[in-house]
């Protein structure tokens, strides 16, 4: 029986030994493909909560002019806030980046943003910023009700966004609550019209609506014919229709303009993280996003969303900034928690 | 306590972690707050969907598995070496990749018919490959008995053959019934909600918030008492005898007439379960042309996903050994506890694991957080019992008189445990990896949350894209992953064939 135990330390030694090997080679591995964020000047990490496409169109730009390595890590707005928020001081992020800005202001108001450096403020206009200084907005898009123009004729069109909570719409209409881009427009409603009115939105909507995940597929079950509208963002129309149009089509774009909720203009943001071990690169990587390189990527790429800063004009293709007539809303005061929680009473989420 | 009851017991309290992060996070909540997220009308309407699914599903997977092994096993079908392997193969397609095929098929496919569909045509085999063992193993004799005392073949099929095949269906049924409960790219692609995509919605807008945990507290409920269903319903019967002798070959059905019809629904059920996927897996692919195996994206991801399934694979294998020792070697009470404990964390869907990992290497061991162990360390609590299986069965033919006659002529103990235990363990070992490792390169939703920065697989990738409806980018990583995934299901096929002793 003791030659047996012996036999047992053995295997114990064993396995600790493929253990370990098992550390080093996933070790080496994510050192090949992502440079650590821990080594300062190995390169930054981005948290990047921005379509993975446009995001890598500015990466490998400035890749190319800097040098500087880029690693990305991909997730929605709200998930990343929160978990740099509990990362606290450890976050591997250096960089954040967003659709929507109520994930930035939830970082900023948990005090873990940087100070954006001056030069780059100096190239955002101050509506696309909020005045601390914290971050900076770095693209900007424009609710839009994409509609069936085959069953919805012009005069029946909402006159409001708050019309679609109305009994007429019941069925008619598609949205994807789980998205921040879904959530910003909310927020932006809590912000303009207070608590009882998105409440009250929200419970028609849960009754009204149809859940598609993601606006992409939204937009794409209105051109199907599956379903009549579909309350998105404006570039995900006008990409498709640069692209092949085989989901886009059908839709028509509607703006609500006329300062309703629905015509809110939501900037998108990047900011430093205060714990970046690399904020020197971290900064430059900000100051070329919104730098003239990086808006015209904006205009000249295929995303589609609005340039906002550098003076670089938006594509030819979009409704100019001016003409949206959308309401004025401080990023500042967008607050994610409390949507995410009035969503999750109404059942939406 | 000896050194590998040491490492059994560590090893099993390691895997309770994400249960205890579960209980744990439930009472930090607060009974108020706990009841206010547990029962409100979402829920209602989660648990409404999740059981309608569950209720449906199975038993339709009970027919088809059943009636499938019957027809391959017990009557003259035409090909049945052929079909036997044809209704395994659906388990080569992962469920979100068959799930894309069908949404590109028919794009308005949503809600509790669809969720039914692609369950049932990627879960079948799971009832089928065990029915079909069990079926291949018993012994004609009973049947002819029962025959002679003047049952019909009906009659001999329903009060004979079925009731034997009680564990076989429970035990598919079970795994059915978790896979229903994880599967979270799938039912996401349709629009169909079940308690996962629900948590995954919720972690992509809180992280780890109390929602998101009250509902995986939920969910935890649920896989338990399916686990407690399943002991209850194997029942108390006999099925073993002494003195089995060797059983004469079956007597096959002659089909006659229904020969047509049965070849015609095996047909039909092989085309929707596996021509429709590599089809239009196929169909993207011509579409999308050379651009979508851009090299550099697609090679990386290929990589990582090799390296983590080969490592993860490797450290499961190894860190199911001691248990299965001790349950071969040494069985006990205490075995029998170590392997609950595993058996129940690895009945644990990814998104419960994934969350309790990410938000205890948090809070808890910072130093670990978003490194490749933690995510290995979750396929290890996930897929440990495929390696445990087959570690079991191959240790219980290693008897322990070799070892020791190889120490009485004078090898080293070590070196006797090496050269024979471990050489005569080794194919089983391997087999069991294998099964890790299709496991792990088709694992998406513990992959999402606990992959290092930078980290991409095939998996993640072919969601990335599938989400953003470019489902000419997204067909490159579908086809791999089948590609990887078949030679792995016939070797879970031959490997259920041979435990049948065929």
């Amino acid at each position: 029986m003791k030659l047996r135990k012996n036999a047992l330390v053995g295997i114990a030694v064993a396995a600790t030994a493929v253990f370990g090997l098992a550390a080093c080679g996933s070790n080496s591995n994510t050192g090949s493909a992502a440079s650590g964020s821990a080594a300062a000047g190995g390169g930054i990490t981005v948290y990047n909560a921005q379509h993975e496409s446009l995001t890598k169109e500015w990466i490998d730009a400035f890749t190319a002019e800097t040098g500087i390595k880029v690693t990305v890590r991909q997730g929605s707005d709200t998930e990343m806030s929160n978990q740099i928020i509990q990362e606290g001081e450890a976050s591997p992020a250096d960089v954040f980046l967003t659709e929507n800005s109520p994930a930035m202001t939830q970082v900023e108001n948990a005090g873990l943003f940087a100070d954006v450096d001056k030069a780059t403020v100096e190239q955002v206009p101050a509506e696309f910023r909020p005045s601390t200084g914290k971050w900076t907005g770095i693209a900007a898009r424009s609710t839009v009700l994409v509609y069936d123009k085959n069953k919805i004729s012009e005069d029946k069109l909402p006159k409001s966004m708050l019309d679609l909570a109305n009994p007429e719409w019941k069925g008619k209409w598609a949205a994807s609550p789980t998205g921040a881009d879904f959530q910003a427009i909310v927020s932006a409603l809590l912000e303009l019209k207070g608590e009882a009115a998105t409440d009250a939105w929200l419970a028609g909507m849960k009754e009204n609506f149809k859940a598609y995940k993601g606006n992409s597929t939204a937009m794409k079950a209105v051109n199907a014919g599956e379903v009549d509208a579909a309350l998105i963002y404006h570039y995900y129309y006008y990409g498709d229709q640069a692209d092949t149009g085989e989901n886009s089509n059908n839709v028509t774009p509607y703006y609500f303009k006329n300062q309703d909720p629905g015509a809110f203009l939501s900037v998108s943001g990047g900011g430093v993280l205060k714990s970046s071990k690399n904020a020197a690169d971290a900064q430059a990587f900000l100051k070329f996003i919104t730098g003239k390189q990086g808006q015209e990527i904006l205009k000249n790429g295929t995303s589609f969303e609005y340039p906002v800063g550098s003076q670089v004009e938006a594509n030819k293709a979009l409704v100019p900034i001016k003409d949206l007539e959308a309401p004025t809303v401080d990023p500042a005061k967008l607050n994610s928690t409390q949507v995410t929680d009035l969503m999750t009473k109404a059942g939406l989420l | 306590m000896s050194t590998v009851s040491l490492l059994a017991v560590l090893i099993a309290l390691f895997s309770l972690v994400p249960l205890g992060y579960v209980a744990y996070m439930t009472v930090a909540t607060g009974w108020d707050t706990a009841v206010e997220l547990i029962f409100r009308p979402r829920v209602g309407e989660l648990l409404l969907n999740t059981v309608l699914l569950t209720v449906i599903t199975v038993p339709l997977c009970l027919v088809l598995g059943a009636g499938g092994a019957w027809l391959v096993e017990r009557t003259t079908l035409r090909g049945h070496r052929w079909w036997a392997v044809a209704l395994a193969a659906p388990l080569a397609i992962p469920a979100f990749v068959n799930s894309y095929s069908w949404v590109s098929a028919i794009p308005s496919l949503a809600g509790i018919w669809s969720g039914v569909l692609i369950a049932t045509l990627s879960y079948f085999p799971l009832v089928y490959i065990p029915a079909a063992a069990a079926l291949g193993r018993l012994d004609p004799a009973i049947e002819q008995s029962a025959a002679s005392l003047g049952l019909g073949p009906w009659a001999v099929f329903f009060r004979v053959v079925l009731p034997q095949l009680r564990i076989a269906l429970t035990g598919g049924a079970l795994l059915v019934s978790l896979h229903l409960l994880a599967e979270y790219g799938a039912f996401a692609m349709i629009r169909f909600d079940t308690f996962t995509t629900a948590i995954m919605v919720q972690f992509q807008s809180t992280f780890n918030g109390t929602a998101g945990n009250m509902l995986a507290s939920v969910l935890v409920f649920l896989c338990l008492i399916l686990l407690l269903a399943e002991v209850k319903s194997r029942g108390t019967a006999r099925y073993a005898r002494i003195g089995s002798g060797a059983p004469a070959k079956a007597t096959r059905l002659p089909l006659r007439h229904y020969q047509l019809p049965a070849q015609l629904s095996l047909a039909a059920v092989t085309v929707l379960a596996f021509g429709v996927p590599v089809w239009f897996v196929l169909k993207w692919l011509i579409a999308g042309g050379v651009e979508v195996w851009a090299a550099d994206e697609f090679m990386p991801a290929l990589l990582q996903t090799l390296l983590y399934g080969a490592v993860g694979a490797a450290v499961t294998t190894v860190v199911a050994f001691p248990m299965a020792y001790l349950a071969v070697r040494r069985p006990s009470w205490f075995s029998k506890l170590l392997e609950l404990s595993n058996y129940v964390t690895s009945s644990l869907p990814g998104i419960v694991v994934g969350l309790a990992f990410v938000t205890v290497s948090i809070r808890a061991v910072p130093g670990i957080y978003q490194t490749a162990g933690v995510l290995i360390a979750a396929y290890v609590l996930l897929f440990l019992p495929r390696a445990l299986v087959n570690l079991r069965s191959g240790l219980a033919q290693a008897p322990k008189e070799l070892d020791e006659a190889a120490q009485s002529l004078g090898k080293a103990p070590l070196t006797s445990f090496v050269r024979v235990t471990l050489r005569l363990t080794a194919p089983a070992a391997a087999g069991g990896a294998a099964l890790v490792f299709l496991a792990i390169v088709n694992e998406l939703t513990a992959t999402l949350l606990l992959s290092p920065n930078g980290t991409r697989t095939l998996a993640t990738e072919f969601w990335s894209k599938s989400s953003e409806i470019d489902y000419t980018g997204a067909a490159p990583y579908a086809l791999l992953m089948i590609v990887l995934s078949a030679p792995m299901t016939y070797l879970l096929f031959q490997q259920s064939k041979k435990v049948a002793g065929q």
